[in-house]
């Protein structure tokens, strides 16, 4: 039975893991350099280029490689922004009481509403198409997300007899936080940043389709689908390479997630 | 009901008036003078002056704020950097083709995940409810410029079925080639936004279909579609109808990126276009539009749930945990 619960976590482990050492060897080594325009104009699958060539001769795989960097940064760096910022209003508007929690869970429920795509394009037009641009308006959208979820659970473990009692043993507030609230809550948290993880990866695509994300020759998958889609009928191989990656990305990212759900919390399982 | 509806309204005015101004902030705060799009690289600086001058950013930043929420609030943008052409009819002329493309999406979404969801919730353990489940959950990571790519790549280049993109120039006048070019676009949206509607859906149904006042219901002798029908449905629409918000606002966002893969003249290609012109009045007027619309479905989201579940009433923020 046991061996069953971690089947999503070792296939999605398995998916984001060939994306992450992608990214890794591109960090070193590209079978092509990003300039190199010398695999002649949209050339086939061959030994020398193995997803082929874009329209200006370029190495598909080496561009690929260089997207999967993109995404996996992205990734980990808005979620690190979304987590920081996140945990702290959600513990905040989780002590708080009255009016200062309601006015943070308006706060909170209004941003949640408001498409972390249109989102983006406010920060893009203020500070112009960069990564940091994407990453900082993906994780500030999802901080709400974030927030909101650990004032909820802040809320359930306050609530707990143990603190009542700890209160009472003259503990501090601020020693609370660390010995009983945050241990009790980071294993569902850390199960939504690993789905946000995948969700950041398709935003800053969206962004980077739309010419709105990381400028040339940094090319993200996003870029890459949009050069693609007007020679698609000729090499339709680099309109679809990259569109499988990232959803292999999403759906790696939620099978870690159910995975590590199922891990920290057996309860859950049946209802899933 | 009305108390809350008024609450609920002066929510909406506040929330407005702190999205103008954040837009005022972000866009006229931060470094780059609007006015720069207005220059060429070496101009004098009478001509910086004159440019600042036309935009209005050589005025206090004070009078500069009121100009922007006078002008908001009748709905006068001013007129583009480039181009010259007038805002608030540029963005009127937009939506003609944003707003059908959302809604129609939106319509056939729900007329086809609803269905779908409830089954695969009802026969959740059979075959075809598992695979149902799967699917959804397949469609939920699928990138929605990507499904438009191949949509295009298989009905338009292979079979050529339906144009690659465009919108004709003459727009409704010529409603069956308008619908025609929309057909594609209509379908990559509705595609990818069933997958997650299915999924909510389905669960949401899940939920009443293991609730006790089923249960209960069933065994005072109500037919299954009875007890579903006085008790299921209101139960599992409520949180439905607030995902629907939330997707109708993503939807009409999303609408941009859609837009851009069949080269649709939306709101949303209006706006990319602006952004990579640096085109102020266009941007602002385009956010604005948006970050509103928005903010009405909200509205009308609490409204509707607040009408079908009259336990919401509480509190406008959904007090407590």
């Amino acid at each position: 039975m046991k061996k069953r619960h971690t089947l999503p976590l070792i296939i999605g482990a398995t998916l984001v893991g060939f994306i992450a050492i992608m990214a890794l060897i591109s960090i070193f080594w590209t079978p092509y350099s990003v300039g190199d325009m010398t695999g002649g104009r949209l050339g086939p699958l061959s030994p020398h280029h193995w997803l082929g060539t874009d329209k200006l001769g370029r190495d598909l795989l080496s561009r690929v490689m260089i997207g999967a960097r993109i995404a996996i940064t992205v990734g980990f760096c808005s979620v690190l922004i979304g987590a920081i910022l996140g945990v702290v209003f959600g513990l905040v508007a989780g002590f708080a009481q009255s009016w200062v929690d309601e006015s943070f869970s308006a706060m909170f429920d209004i941003l949640i509403a408001f498409p972390t795509l249109l989102l983006a394009m406010l920060i893009v037009a203020a500070r112009g198409a960069s990564i940091t641009s994407a990453i900082v308006a993906i994780g500030i959208g999802m901080s709400a997300i974030v927030a909101r979820l650990t004032r909820l659970l802040v809320k359930r473990v306050l609530a707990k007899d143990f603190i009542t009692a700890s209160r009472a043993s003259g503990t501090s507030w601020a020693r609370i936080i660390f010995i009983h609230v945050l241990p009790n809550i980071w294993t569902t948290l850390i199960v939504t940043f690993a789905l946000q993880f995948g969700f950041a990866g398709l935003t800053e695509a969206s962004l980077s389709y739309l010419g709105l994300g990381a400028p040339p020759p940094n090319a993200s998958w996003g870029s890459l689908l949009q050069e693609a889609q007007a020679t698609v009928l000729t090499s339709p191989v680099a309109a679809i390479a990259p569109g499988v990656l990232l959803v292999c990305l999403v759906i790696g990212m939620n099978l870690i997630a159910d995975g590590l759900r199922d891990v920290a919390d057996p309860t859950l399982r049946r209802s899933r | 009901m009305i108390k809350y509806v008024i609450r609920r309204l002066m929510v909406l005015l506040v929330s407005l008036y702190v999205a103008s101004t954040s837009l005022f902030v972000l866009l006229r705060l931060l470094p780059g003078d609007p006015a720069n799009a207005l220059l060429t690289v070496g101009s004098t600086p009478e001509q910086v002056a004159a440019a600042r001058h036309s935009v209005g950013s050589d005025l206090p930043l004070i009078q500069q704020y009121y100009h922007w929420l006078k002008n908001l609030s009748t709905f006068h943008f001013g007129t583009s950097l480039i181009g010259n052409v007038s805002v608030g009819p540029e963005i009127n002329s937009r939506l003609s083709v944003t707003v059908p493309l959302t809604l129609i999406s939106f319509v056939i979404t729900i007329s086809i995940a609803v269905p779908i969801g409830f089954i695969a919730a009802y026969k959740a353990k059979t075959w075809y409810g598992a695979i149902l489940n799967s699917v959804s959950q397949l469609g939920i990571a699928v990138p929605v410029f990507w499904v438009g790519v191949i949509l295009i790549l298989i009905f338009a280049l292979r079979f050529m079925i339906f144009p690659a993109g465009g919108f004709p120039p003459t727009g409704w006048s010529n409603p069956g080639q308008a619908i025609r070019s929309l057909i594609l676009p209509v379908g990559t949206i509705t595609l990818v936004m069933s997958a997650s509607l299915t999924r909510y859906v389905r669960s949401a149904t899940l939920d009443v279909l293991n609730s006790d006042y089923l249960r209960t219901s069933r065994s005072l002798g109500s037919s299954f579609m009875e007890a579903m029908w006085r008790h299921g449905v209101r139960n599992a629409a409520s949180p439905v109808v607030s995902i629907l918000g939330m997707e109708l606002a993503t939807t009409f966002i999303g609408a941009v990126v859609v837009e851009s893969v069949f080269a649709l003249p939306g709101l949303g290609s209006l706006l990319v276009q602006a952004i990579a012109q640096r085109d102020y009045p266009i941007i602002q007027g385009v956010l604005f539009v948006s970050t509103m619309a928005v903010l009405v479905i909200g509205f009308l989201v609490d409204l509707t749930q607040r009408f079908i579940d009259p336990r919401m009433s509480k509190s406008l923020a959904g007090k407590g945990a």
